[in-house]
């Protein structure tokens, strides 16, 4: 069989995700960006089904158009709030399905040796090959499984942690990371051993263990650091696919795969970063050592009300909101976003700070003031603004906690330290509309909401912005 | 209790230690009050007005010692007036307890209890009957109007159709409360405004006053001023050879100079030496405020006003509070009244002098036919210490260069290594793996490169659609299924046909979450 139009398409496909990967870069281009991707899986789809994935195409276009059908409601049902589980959710499927393909590869290859009749194109393919080419094939689906076991119960974790199904705390089993450790060498010991026998046993038995990894490590990471783990699932997600795509010998697997798996990868660096955190540490669960008692904080939280905070934005020039995941799980978004309009309709100076680890996604907060209509270009990067804060005359901090905590900088003790916060605390006044005087998601002080500049406003952040609203014509 | 505050005797006194307010006060803490026939009238409170605050106007100073169970008052008593005191009276006054060693005994002598108004601790809680501060405040304010007086020109700069007045420029020596006074008032005038202290830690509240912090160029460590309550203490000769090469340089410019250098019980340092004074313009002024110890300027003498050679003025007056009586008299009757309302705690008139108490066991300077001066060391520290702060050095442009060289270098070098390691490694898996994967590793390989490159382009508030596309791209783990579901095995053919499944809800679910994402992202 010749695929030569099937392998033209691939590279026509492979061309049009690195477009739509690289067209991200900027707000108008994302939106080519994802014709690209959809034209591109299109493609590869369709020249997968009329060249070598022939074989039962009708069954395969049915299975597409019914995943599809459930997949089109999803998306079209979700909140946007909601988007982080759901992309958990998602790396889970190509997780499982990972573990599939790859015990097929290993079912066709078992029959093949046992002698019988090649069927289908990816049969043919093995029964070519030579013994080495064998070898590496049984690695090549080895990891593939492995690594798509690990994704599966990793992300449905990371899914029940996002979704507020399983605790967010970072909870180990007694033995922590020595389970981990030790479940990675029975998986090596399994390749070994699968390697001379080529028995189904040491498959699943590597299954179990990398099922068992995968649950273990996510269930040890806190909630704070889900961005970093949704980002490195998606990775993982791309290896295995790349991984499967060695054992299939598909160049678009191996494509597509990579290009995943390492943007992936360096999204968490990118993110380890600004939390000035090692990958390493996010991965081993909790925040590192501290080397000493955290700083006292001395003071009490001040409250004000509503009016006071009306007062102060209605004398206020320049004024810059700063939003966390207490914006998102209160859906105040689109009261944030009200407010935003009506000041900057009285002529005052609106911005955003966005940290680049605010919410539970990177790019959280970006997506959940788009979806309220504030325009992208008075949200400003950390970087871009940070340096503005004292010349600003009122700051509202909603629902964030750490990445504005001064203790990163003042207190070397802090579990933060050294993290890059938005020194909110130089602007002339603090707002921080916040649920209660808790320490929220990370159970770290805040000396910023003791300063003599902050004032709380204590309620749930959707309905204390809706009064504020009503306050400011 | 009785409460007496007597005439102030001290020649050229006009405050007073009781205002018609801080006797209705007195009176709400069920005390009396006594005040000699005329006391205020220099302070511009008349008999008349004390009458109607309810207090007393007593004829003659010898009346109101026999009757008052404490004399309040402003000025050191004299020696008459000490004859005047008796067993059990209290005596709040400032005293200068350190240089009148003879005072005390004499007081001591009277078996009066005596309260002195300086020894008061800074602490928070005291703050409130700090009459040093009060006293200072006021002196601050009034150099600075005292300086303009003698000034011939304005203190901010115009440009007039008469043509361009320059600022004046002042350099206000010491930043303590004076310190701080002086420099509100002159940047409020207009004056570009200098200050220096010797305690590096008050250059933010300089700063916040509106004047510029002189900095020194010297490396040693500069003293804490929390160690000493606040105050300022004696600085190293090296460190005052800084201090004056400073002072010398920026002479010539410096249009007002005023200096408020104190160190508790010394004389006051010298720091505007003559040569700087020769230096300066003639119609420049100097205010000493320290005068009364002897001065920082040389050339000071106190109570006058004197004109040098080269026709700068030197004020050396010691009596500015009190040439703003009725402002110093309020504030410091306030003092008083505080001091009083911490002696009579239960508000019944009933005077409790509790020696366990640190504010009043450091102010009481002679109790119980006892001299308690020096006072004990207090129990809480009156300021928190500083915290060392970590200055980063300033770069020279050479050395940011070689740092820039350096930073090249050390990437240059990780990025070789990393390639030689990779090289290294491809060549090794190629001298053993068959041609047939080599061929797939070099497309895994360069996907990995650009996925590398592509990825660090995009915008960061994009990261969530690019993991929503990136997701939906992976399951192009689709191909797999699709070629393995034409296989024989009815195994192989449910697996893969849940994957197909599973996989085509990710990929529609995937892109069209992300463009509901993009969509909304919109330009203002």
């Amino acid at each position: 069989m010749d695929f030569g139009f099937t392998t033209a398409a691939y590279v026509v496909a492979a061309v049009l995700f690195i477009l739509s990967l690289g067209g991200l870069s900027g707000q108008e281009s994302a939106k080519r960006a994802v014709w690209y991707g959809i034209a591109g899986m299109a493609l590869a789809v369709v020249a997968t089904l009329i060249g070598p994935g022939s074989g039962l195409w009708l069954l395969s276009a049915i299975l597409i158009a019914g995943g599809g059908i459930i997949g089109w409601y999803v998306a079209k049902k979700v909140e946007m709030t909601e988007m982080p589980q759901l992309v958990a959710a998602m790396h889970s499927l190509v997780g499982l399905a990972a573990v599939f393909v790859g015990y097929n590869a290993h079912i066709t290859m078992a029959r093949i040796a046992g002698g019988a009749e090649p069927s289908g194109v990816f049969g043919d393919l093995v029964a070519h090959k030579s013994p080495v080419e064998l070898g590496i094939l049984s690695v090549e689906l080895f990891l593939g499984v492995f690594i798509g076991a690990v994704t599966f119960t990793g992300s449905v974790i990371a899914y029940g942690k996002l979704a507020g199904k399983v605790s967010s705390k970072a909870e180990k089993l007694p033995g922590g990371h020595a389970l981990n450790i030790a479940a990675a060498v029975i998986s090596v010991l399994c390749l070994v051993w699968y390697m001379s026998t080529g028995g189904t046993f040491p498959l699943i038995l590597m299954t179990i263990a990398a099922l068992f990894i995968g649950y273990h490590l996510i269930m040890g990471i806190g909630g704070a650091d889900m961005p970093v783990v949704v980002s490195m699932l998606n990775s993982y997600s791309g290896w295995a696919a790349a991984a499967i795509g060695f054992s299939l010998s598909n160049d678009l697997l191996i494509v597509v795969g990579a290009l995943v798996g390492s943007s992936g990868a360096i999204l968490s660096y990118i993110m380890c970063k600004a939390m000035n955190r090692s990958f390493i540490s996010v991965i081993l669960g909790g925040f590192g050592g501290t080397a000493g008692p955290a700083m006292e904080v001395e003071g009490e939280q001040k409250p004000i009300d509503v009016d006071g905070v009306a007062q102060a934005l209605d004398e206020a020039d320049s004024i810059i909101i700063v939003p966390g995941y207490g914006m998102a799980v209160a859906q105040a978004q689109q009261n944030v976003a009200e407010l935003t309009r009506k000041l900057r309709a009285k002529g005052k100076e609106v911005r955003f700070a966005i940290h680049p680890v605010a919410g539970r996604l990177p790019g959280h907060m970006n997506v959940l003031l788009a979806e309220a209509k504030v325009p992208y270009d008075i949200v400003l990067e950390m970087d871009e603004i940070n340096d503005d804060f004292p010349d600003t005359d009122v700051v509202i901090v909603i629902g964030s906690n750490d990445i504005v905590n001064p203790a990163a900088q003042e207190d070397p003790n802090s579990p933060i330290a050294g993290m890059p916060v938005l020194e909110v605390w130089k602007a002339k006044q603090v707002f921080v509309s916040k649920r209660g005087q808790g320490t929220g998601y990370s159970g770290i002080e805040n000396p910023l909401f003791y300063k003599d500049n902050t004032r709380m406003y204590y309620g749930d952040a959707k309905s204390s912005i809706g009064d504020l609203l009503a306050k400011i014509d | 209790m009785k409460i007496g505050t007597p005439k102030e005797v001290f020649e050229g006194e006009a405050r007073v230690a009781m205002t018609p307010d801080s006797a209705l006060q007195l009176q709400k803490l069920g005390h009396e009050c006594l005040i000699e026939s005329g006391a205020g009238t220099r302070a511009g409170f008349l008999d008349a007005a004390y009458e109607e605050a309810g207090v007393t106007v007593v004829d003659d100073a010898g009346a109101l010692y026999a009757q008052a169970d404490v004399v309040a008052k402003v000025r050191q008593p004299s020696e008459e007036e000490v004859k005047l005191l008796r067993e059990g009276q209290t005596l709040i006054s400032f005293l200068n307890p350190g240089g009148n060693a003879e005072l005390l005994e004499d007081i001591k002598a009277q078996g009066t209890t005596a309260i002195a108004m300086e020894m008061v601790p800074r602490i928070s809680r005291a703050q409130k009957m700090d009459a040093l501060s009060s006293m200072a405040n006021i002196a601050g304010y009034r150099a600075v109007i005292e300086a303009g007086n003698n000034f011939g020109r304005f203190f901010t700069g115009q440009i007039t159709a008469a043509g361009k007045v320059p600022p004046a420029k002042v350099l206000v020596i010491g930043a303590g409360v004076a310190g701080l006074a002086a420099i509100g008032t002159s940047t409020s005038l207009g004056a570009i405004t200098y200050a220096f202290d010797v305690r590096p830690e008050v250059a933010e509240q300089v700063e916040s006053m509106g004047a510029e912090f002189v900095y020194l160029d010297f490396e040693e460590e500069q003293q804490d001023g929390a160690a000493t309550g606040g105050y300022a203490s004696v600085s190293s000769p090296e460190f005052r050879e800084a201090q004056l090469a400073k002072f010398r340089e920026i002479a010539p410019d410096i249009d007002i100079v005023i200096t408020t250098a104190l160190i508790p019980n010394r004389e006051a340092p010298k720091l505007w030496l003559e040569d700087m004074i020769k230096s300066m313009k003639p119609g420049s002024v100097i205010v000493d405020l320290a005068a009364e110890k002897g001065g920082n300027a040389e050339g000071t003498v106190a109570d006058e006003k004197v004109v040098t050679d080269n026709g700068v003025t030197i004020v050396g007056y010691t009596d500015f509070p009190s040439r703003m009586a009725t402002q110093s008299s309020s504030l410091y009757a306030t003092n008083i009244r505080h001091l009083m309302t911490d002696l009579t705690p239960e508000k019944d008139g009933v005077i409790n002098h509790d020696m366990e108490d640190d504010v009043i066991r450091s102010a009481t300077v002679t109790h119980d036919h006892e001299i308690t001066f020096p006072p004990p060391p207090l129990k809480v520290q009156a300021i928190a210490a500083q915290k060392p702060k970590p200055k980063a050095p300033e770069l020279t442009p050479e050395e940011k260069r070689a740092q820039e060289v350096a930073a090249f270098k050390k990437q240059t070098k990780t990025q070789v290594t990393l390639l030689a390691v990779m090289a290294v490694l491809i060549l090794g898996v190629g001298l053993i793996a068959p041609s047939s994967f080599m061929q797939h590793f070099i497309v895994f390989v360069l996907s990995v490169f650009v996925g590398f490159q592509v990825i660090w382009g995009v915008a960061h508030s994009l990261h969530t659609p690019l993991m929503a596309v990136t997701n939906a791209i992976s399951s192009i783990i689709i191909l797999g299924a699709l070629m393995q579901i034409g296989s024989g095995s009815w195994l192989v053919i449910l697996l893969a046909a849940l994957s197909v499944f599973m996989a085509g809800i990710n990929i529609f679910g995937g892109f069209l979450v992300t463009r509901r994402m993009l969509a909304m992202f919109q330009k203002s």
